[in-house]
């Protein structure tokens, strides 16, 4: 599904990533761990298409199709969705009105008519309740005002409404209270299916207790320096990175 | 009318003004040019008493002794007032009874508006007063508000049915000498519409008028005059489109409210003339003189303008609060893009005690254009206890562009409280890429958040026209980013 060869990228003539090489398989899920600042955002940022970030060299392909040529909302709506870091805010957009376009920007992609509203809201109702959603925040503006959970909780009900194939959750955990947590990991176990897969972005070995990854990489200094099964997740939160350092040298 | 906000955004990728097209209709005009004669000629085409002959008349003089005024941080070439033709008409035909009576050409051009008069007629509840060019063409559901007592029809019409009305209250919000265009609108003005809402009768629908500048080289003068009567309530909405041209034209327009005690009168509108191509040649030069005078005690007068169009635009809804514990309120938004010049706000004068009034504005820039905040608040010593709350943000896109802010504030008394706010702001890469990631495009998103950023002051408007507001914002904002 997704192929990711030598990917070299930089910012500003700053190498960030340096070779990274990734196989996402139909099904899988990936959990991506590294320390802070070895380029784990900026490889979730290229493959969703970040113009200020410059690729230098590799490619991505992508259900076949080379990725580094489509437009961000191409590549959106061919599946790809980005679980941000730190969503932004939009004031005045109400989530409704912003996932109705979202929603139907990708129907039109696809060649299709708009969704009929009470298809849509029903859709979103649906969602809500899954992920146990407050009603009232969906009339509120897009992540204007919201707390640090209640925005990765947002990023989660969009994954959920427009039901990607290939969904990057980048540290979806962090700011999440143990419950949210819970439910947010439920919902995502809800939308597993054998012809979509997940990139986590996770620091932390407890997420992936609720999603079991098939595969854990290891970022460090913008390259995958070890892959492993989830055991690798246990031994990196009982060691920490000095281990992988270490045996680097 | 299709009301899906996402049908609307998908228009946005559809290119160049939509609503420029020109209805061929015979033209019954005045000669070129201004002079007593002109005047004459438009006041006996008109039928006019003699006395409205001689308030034109009274206008003209004093408008030959006035200068344009240049204050505005505005630019244009010089404007040749002898090359104007002061009036045009469709030609006189008889009393039309229903649409089947009404030039078929002009039905077409209303049903490429989107607003043929005989959906409106059956499915919006609204009156429509369609003006073409200066004389008003029809006039729909004028017997419901009839039974009520309430008038709406043309300026002329007016004239000739209520004169006592018209004579009382016309120019005495905007006396004739009040401003350069105003007097030249006091002058010539062509027609417009009238509005007169009885002692106690609240108006049950929207009245909405619906405007189209029509003629080559064919200045538009309108002239509206609008009356709410002690304890009435009228909520009334003007709209217009114009079509493409290469030459400038000039638009000088009157408005004027009366609200009378316990009155409120609501007046919206959505702007859309024709601004110009994207190089900056024609479009229309807009100078409207719009006031309100809350005259009774507790009334209410409520400007909302979304301000799409023009080449220039030179516009202060105001409100004069006379009366005791009266409300005035402005809301607006001015989008420029390409070269379009706006210099627009408002001015809320408190004469009497406890008045309040807001000024809610945002400001959307993009390309090379040019928009500027101008107000005045002031505080007399009579208006003790009054306040003003006044918000004025801009948005810019891009970095050719400008935004201004002139806020003047005089109090004269102790008592009162005048708040000023101001922001500038920019959409951000994040806040389109966050977009683009979810399958928005660009042009989309940019359409979400102006109007996101605008919904303060585009729910202030009635539903129908909410929703053309939120599509002329996205339309006349494309190309401004990428
Ligand atoms: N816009 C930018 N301009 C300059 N440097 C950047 C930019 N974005 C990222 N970087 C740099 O690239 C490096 C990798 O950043 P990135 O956000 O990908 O790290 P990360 O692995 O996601 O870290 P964390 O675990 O803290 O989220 C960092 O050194 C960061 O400072
Ligand atoms: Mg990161």
């Amino acid at each position: 599904m997704l192929s990711i060869k030598n990917l070299r990228v930089s910012i500003n003539n700053k190498e960030i990533l340096k070779g990274v090489n990734l196989e996402v398989r139909p099904g899988e899920v990936h959990a991506i761990m590294g320390p802070n600042g070895t380029g784990k955002s900026t490889l979730a940022s290229v493959i969703s298409g970040r113009e200020i970030f410059t690729v230098d060299e590799g490619e991505i392909l992508y259900k076949g199709k080379n990725l580094l040529d489509m437009p961000v909302e191409d590549r959106a709506s061919e599946g790809i969705f980005l679980g941000f870091q730190y969503p932004v805010e939009i004031p005045g957009v109400s989530i409704t009105n912003f996932m109705r376009t979202a929603v139907n920007e990708q129907r039109k992609y696809h060649g299709l008519d708009p969704m009929p509203a009470n298809e849509f809201l029903a859709k979103m109702e649906e969602k809500k309740k899954m992920l146990e959603i407050h009603a009232k925040l969906a009339n509120r503006s897009v992540n204007e005002g919201f707390s640090g959970g209640e925005k990765k909780k947002n990023e989660i009900f969009q994954m959920a409404m427009l039901e990607p194939s290939l969904a990057i959750l980048d540290e979806t955990d962090s700011g999440l209270d143990i419950d949210a947590l819970k439910i947010v990991a439920s919902g995502v176990n809800k939308l597993r299916r054998p012809d979509n897969a997940f990139v986590v972005i996770t620091h932390y070995q407890r997420l992936l207790e609720y999603i079991v990854p098939d595969i854990v990489h290891v970022l460090f200094d913008g390259r995958i320096v070890r892959s492993g099964g989830k055991e690798l997740a246990i031994e990196l939160e009982e060691k920490g990175y000095e281990w992988i350092k270490a045996e680097l040298v | 009318m299709d009301k899906d906000p996402n049908n609307i955004l998908e228009e946005v990728t559809q290119g160049e003004y939509k609503y420029g097209f020109y209805t061929d209709i015979e033209m019954d005009q005045a000669p070129r040019g201004l002079s007593e004669d002109t005047i004459r000629f438009i006041s006996a085409k008109k039928n006019e008493p003699e006395w409205l002959l001689q308030f034109r008349l009274d206008a003209y003089r004093k408008w030959l002794g006035m200068t344009e005024p240049s204050w505005a941080h505005l630019h244009h070439p010089p404007i040749d007032y002898q090359d104007i033709i002061y009036y045009a008409a469709p030609k006189k035909k008889k009393e039309l009874e229903s649409l089947d009576e009404v030039d078929p050409e002009l039905i077409a051009t209303f049903n490429k508006l989107g607003i043929s008069l005989e959906e409106q007629k059956r499915l919006s509840g609204v009156a429509v007063d369609a003006v073409i060019d200066s004389v008003s063409v029809k006039t729909t559901f004028s017997e419901t508000l009839e039974k009520q007592g309430i008038i709406f029809c043309s300026f002329s019409e007016a004239v000739q049915k209520v004169p006592d009305l018209v004579k009382q209250y016309l120019g005495s919000v905007v006396p004739s000498d009040d401003n350069y265009f105003a007097a030249l609108n006091s002058a010539v003005f062509s027609d417009g519409s009238f509005c007169y809402i009885p002692k106690g009768v609240r108006c049950p629908i929207e009245l909405s008028t619906y405007f189209r500048i029509n003629a080559a080289n064919t200045g538009q003068f309108e002239r509206t005059l609008i009356i709410g009567d002690e304890n009435s309530y009228v909520s009334y909405m003007e709209g217009c489109t114009a079509p493409m041209r290469d030459e400038n034209q000039l638009h000088a327009a009157i408005v004027e409210i009366i609200a009378l005690k316990e009155a409120e009168v609501k007046y919206s509108t959505v702007q859309n003339w024709y601004p110009g191509n994207k190089k900056g040649e024609g479009g229309i030069y807009n100078f409207v003189t719009k006031r309100g005078i809350c005259k009774g005690n507790n009334s209410k007068i409520s400007w909302t303008q979304v301000e799409t169009g023009s080449a220039i635009t030179w516009k202060y809804p105001s409100v004069v609060l006379m009366g005791d514990n009266s409300v005035g309120e402005f809301y607006s938004v001015a989008v420029t893009n390409n070269y379009q010049q706006a210099d627009t706000g408002s001015k809320m004068i408190h004469l009497g005690k406890n008045t309040r009034s807001t000024i809610v504005s945002k400001g959307i820039s993009a390309g090379y254009s040019s928009n500027s905040y101008r107000g005045l608040v002031k505080m007399t010593k009579r208006a003790e206890n009054s306040r003003n709350f006044s918000q004025c943000d801009s948005l810019l896109l891009g970095d050719k562009c400008g935004a201004h802010t002139f806020p003047y504030i005089k109090t004269e008394n102790r008592t009162s409280i005048v708040e000023h706010e101001a922001t500038t702001s920019k959409i951000s890469d994040d806040q389109l890429f966050y977009c683009n990631q979810r399958g928005i495009s660009t042009e989309s998103a940019i359409g979400l958040i102006v109007n996101g950023y605008a919904r303060e002051v585009l729910k202030q408007l009635p539903m129908e026209f909410a929703v053309e507001a939120q599509k002329l914002l996205s339309i006349s904002l494309e190309g401004s980013v990428g």
